[in-house]
């Protein structure tokens, strides 16, 4: 058992957790939040990704223990029923969702891209959303939905980033 | 009402899924709670001598580890198939024993042969991994056609030469005597490759004994918990049906995988009585590669005949279907009644026969996946059409043309009469939206690329809303196929609805709540769905086969009739007028032509009230309703995929694809829309990319998202999408299931694309750059030696 310490969702956290707990465990066992989901076991699925210090991981292929210090961010930490993240907002809006089990990690991911390229000030085409989401797998959708949402979160986040700017 | 039937709602159950608050069943955690990991038979086919569990007892941690002869011992009943099937020489089927942990034989690599229970997932699955099995491998098949051959390894002692049946469905001597004088007949050797179903979720249980109750619990990953324990009281024998509650809460997709009631989710009850603990059991996907049902798998020599004018005279089909090791509940069902039955297609064929040989090999069983024998059926059908029309010269929209059919009701040789359709308008509107008429300039763009361009239909039907009774009952079905609905008005008059359909990502909670706004004219918001709990919802049959619009919402409509009659007769009471006068609308009951009304809250207060009822009248308000559907529903569609062949890769590319369907009524575009969406790439998985690999020796190749290549976003395009609209004239909404349409109808539709682009028509499924690229070099070659 190692101790770590880490900030999840802004909050901080301190556990003791073997040297073998992957962080998607370690977040859905440990801290209970078990909105990150584990779809599969090679690292292909991406309902697990989640945000370490800003930048999206898959949580099953990550040590919970090499991530002492690091500041985290579920999906439960984006935003609450009364207060969506507007990709949250543009999934609903869209129908990007069915079963709803890929849909953390294709938020989190979505979230991930939209920022990536918003700093490298490239556009985020509908063809470039399908490329990045090579890591998300969703059975339900077919994925013309989720595309459209993240297109509209792209715009919505903009205009929030130039609003604050 | 603007929340009411057609309107595009945002659906109600998103928030929960959006900010990670869903409760899927691995996320229930119960006190005391201990974890399963199963030791699974390591190869296709083994006699199991012995078992030493004693490495694994002294692990710290380990609760328990039991077996097989264990369950039997406790009388535990086998795992159940739920239709049989009579062979055409009046033979009963033929099928050997599911024992749900091995006793003797294990009959495929993953069949459970002893469960560990220990303290943590980790510990459980390490100590699987050292319960040491005495085994004796056996010579095993894994490939039907193989399995039928002589001296081929016998699954089961009680089945010889691995046939379960030999089934047969239309007039044999007439498509003989019509197949002899066609003018042209058109014979092709079909695969229709086998699918791991995938739902994102795995499977889970998470089960819990209370001694003092003598009472049971189980939270599953379940399409139709209600069935799931009549099963498992009644034919598993865990305990009976008032001593067992099962819950399927959100659950992650099924596709078909999760209607079946498994061998670890009876085995965590069973082992939460011997434990006394709570038992949970997640599998991981390489688990539910080896162990969920698969899908199709069928081998197939089809002849269609035809006379001068393109006109088909006779269908002749000779399938051989892949069952797998045991016969899983609706596997004998898929390939006979669900595929058989739809041999007619789109088409007036005059003559129809074939055989079907179900039979067993040593791989896991194979199952109802999304349209469950239906692509099966489209696939063969679509693609003899498609290849008639190339060696007839005729256009393969025009052929499909002559041959529709015409009128509605349409009785075919195969059993079923359709209901409703209009065939030539749905291929109207679907040339339209892709712009058919635009192809050859297209065409001609790709060749100046150096790239080939393929067009590609499909015209589909398929029965949905599985299905009238005591018709299902005659055919061999061991349940009624009916649907039931309770509807409570509480007394401020919001409402629930109890279902026995179950949601797990088609969106009931918000279309189930349309259809009682519509009604009554009061937000989805004051509406509830139940479903998915056998303590809260009266028996239910639960959701596969596109059966929740057709069947659920119709049980929905019947329980809505009665809770506004009995409205109405307060309402008139109250207001001292006729009955036949009450109009509710808006939220309002009103009486027609005069300004007399009262509030719906206010009907519904006076119902729990009740000091003013008419005469003789129960206080409340809350109907049940059970729904028997009359007929299946006959949705269909016309599918046109163009693709983009590289013929110096292979590397082809969907470049549109376009479906209009017709489901009928529609309840929410949105969600009708999101269920294409997804049962299209489901088929240009099975067209392009998904095939479950077994070697010779039975050992599973495709193991994990490394080897069995699912859709991704990249794969697929955005979708042209468009409806007709008949609806169906045999349940009260007029609507006809879309679940499974994508599935059923895209498959042809992209093969058709593919060996247009590339002049071939010898290609199968999966169309993988290398399997389309053969298939050119092979045309290419044949075009020089000619
Ligand atoms: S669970 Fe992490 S990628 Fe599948
Ligand atoms: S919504 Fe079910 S897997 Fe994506």
């Amino acid at each position: 058992m190692t101790n770590v310490s880490m900030t999840v969702n802004g909050k901080s956290v301190s556990c003791d957790v073997s040297e073998t707990t992957l962080l998607s465990e370690f977040l859905r066992e440990d801290l209970r939040l078990t909105g990150t989901h584990v779809g599969c076991d090679t690292s292909q699925c991406g309902a697990c990704v989640v945000h370490v210090d800003g930048k999206a991981i898959k949580s099953c292929t990550a040590l919970a223990v090499s991530l002492n210090g690091s500041d985290l961010t579920t999906v439960e930490g984006v935003g609450s029923a009364s207060n969506l993240h507007p990709m949250q907002a543009a999934f609903k809006k869209h129908h990007g969702l069915q079963c709803g089990f890929c849909t953390p990690g294709m938020i989190m991911a979505g979230i991930d891209m939209v920022e990536r390229y918003h700093a490298a000030g490239q556009e985020l085409t509908a063809e470039a959303i399908r490329h990045e989401l090579e890591g998300n797998i969703c059975r339900c959708t077919g994925y013309h939905n989720i595309v459209k949402a993240i297109e509209e979160a792209a715009g919505t986040m903009a205009g929030q980033k130039q609003a604050a700017e | 009402m603007s929340d009411g039937i057609g309107a595009r709602v945002e659906r109600k159950e998103d928030k929960r899924f959006i900010t990670g608050k869903g409760k899927y069943t691995d996320d229930i955690r119960m006190d005391n709670q201990a974890y399963a990991a199963f030791v699974r038979c390591p190869v296709a086919h083994a006699k199991i001598n012995g078992i030493d569990s004693s490495a694994a007892m002294a692990m710290e941690g380990v609760i328990a580890v039991h077996t097989g002869p264990e369950m039997k011992a406790d009388e535990i009943g086998d795992i159940i198939t739920g239709w049989s099937i009579t062979s055409k020489d009046g033979s009963p089927m033929q099928c050997g024993v599911w024992n749900p942990m091995v006793t003797t034989y294990g009959r495929y690599v993953g069949d459970a042969v002893a469960v560990v229970v220990a303290e943590t997932q980790d510990i459980a699955r390490a100590a699987a991994e050292v319960v040491e099995l005495d085994y004796e491998e056996l010579p095993a098949v894994a490939a039907a056609d193989v399995a039928l051959t002589d001296g081929a390894p016998q699954v089961h002692e009680n089945v010889p030469g691995n046939l379960i049946f030999n089934w047969e469905i239309g007039d044999e001597a007439k498509t003989e005597a019509a197949m002899a004088g066609a003018h042209h007949v058109t014979e092709l050797d079909i695969t229709n490759n086998r699918l791991a179903p995938n739902p994102m979720e795995p499977r889970s249980a998470v089960a819990t004994y209370d001694e003092a109750e003598d009472h049971y619990t189980l939270y599953t990953t379940s399409q139709n918990p209600h069935v799931a324990r009549l099963v498992l009281s009644a034919f598993y024998n865990v305990a009976p049906e008032h001593k067992l509650r099962v819950i399927a809460p959100d659950v992650g997709g099924g596709f078909g995988s999760k209607i079946y009631i498994y061998p670890e989710e009876l085995t965590c009850l069973w082992a939460s009585m011997k434990t006394g603990r709570s038992v949970k059991w997640t599998s991981d996907r390489s688990e539910a590669f080896m162990t969920d049902a698969h899908g199709r798998d069928h081998v197939t020599k089809a002849k269609m005949g035809f006379d001068a004018d393109g006109n088909i005279v006779a269908f002749h089909v000779d399938t051989i279907a892949n069952i797998g090791a045991y016969v899983s509940l609706f596997a004998t069902a898929t390939p006979t009644y669900l595929y058989g039955t739809l041999w007619s297609g789109t088409y007036a064929m005059p003559a129809i026969y074939g055989t079907v040989r179900a039979v067993h090999t040593n791989t896991v069983p194979v199952d109802a996946y999304r349209g469950a024998g239906r692509p099966e059926a489209t696939y063969m059908i679509e693609r003899m059409m498609e290849t008639a029309s190339r060696e007839m010269g005729i256009h393969p929209a025009e052929l499909r043309r002559r041959n529709f059919v015409k009128e509605f009701p349409y009785q075919t040789e195969v059993i079923l009469q359709y209901d409703s359709g209009d065939y030539f308008k749905m291929l109207d509107e679907g040339e339209k939206a892709a712009d058919v008429a635009g192809f050859a300039a297209r065409k001609a763009d790709s060749a100046a690329r150096g790239k080939l361009r393929g067009l590609g239909y499909s015209t589909f039907v398929e029965a949905c809303g599985i299905a009238p009774s005591a018709a299902v009952g005659s055919l061999g079905a061991a349940v009624g196929l009916w649907e039931s609905c309770e509807v409570r008005v509480n007394p401020v008059g919001t409402v629930e609805v109890l279902t026995g359909s179950h949601s797990h990502g088609q969106g009931h909670e918000t279309t189930f709540a349309q259809l009682v706004s519509d009604r009554f004219g009061i937000p989805i918001d004051n509406v509830q769905i139940v479903h998915g709990d056998t303590d809260k919802v009266q028996m239910g049959m639960g959701t596969y086969g596109s059966r929740s619009g057709p069947v659920g919402m119709s049980a929905v409509v019947k329980a809505l009739d009665k809770v506004e009659e009995k409205a109405k007769k307060i309402a008139a009471h109250t207001l001292e007028a006729s009955e036949d006068d009450i109009v509710i609308e808006n939220g309002e009951v009103k009486v027609a032509g005069t300004d007399k009304k009262m509030g719906w809250h206010e009907v519904g207060l006076a119902a729990y009230i009740a000091h003013n009822l008419p005469e003789g009248m129960e206080p409340g308000l809350k109907e049940t309703a059970f729904y028997d559907p009359l007929n299946f529903s006959f949705p269909s569609g016309a599918l046109i995929c163009e693709v983009e062949v590289d013929p110096d890769t292979g590397v082809t590319d969907i470049v549109k694809f376009t479906a209009v369907d017709d489901f009928g009524t529609i309840i929410n575009p949105n969600i009708v829309e999101g269920q294409v969406h997804g049962g299209v790439t489901q088929g240009i998985g099975q067209a392009m990319l998904e095939q479950v690999v077994y070697d010779e020796t039975g050992q599973l190749i495709t193991g994990s998202y490394m080897d069995y290549c699912m859709p991704r976003a990249d794969d697929v395009p955005s979708f042209t999408l468009d409806h007709t609209c008949t609806p169906s004239p045999l349940n009260p909404l007029g609507v006809k299931g879309c679940g499974e349409a994508g599935a059923i109808g895209a498959p042809p539709a992209v093969i058709n694309a593919i060996t247009d682009a590339i002049g071939s028509n010898d290609l199968q499924m999966p169309a993988t750059p290398l399997a389309v690229w053969t298939a050119l070099q092979a045309n290419k070659t044949a075009m020089a030696a000619e």
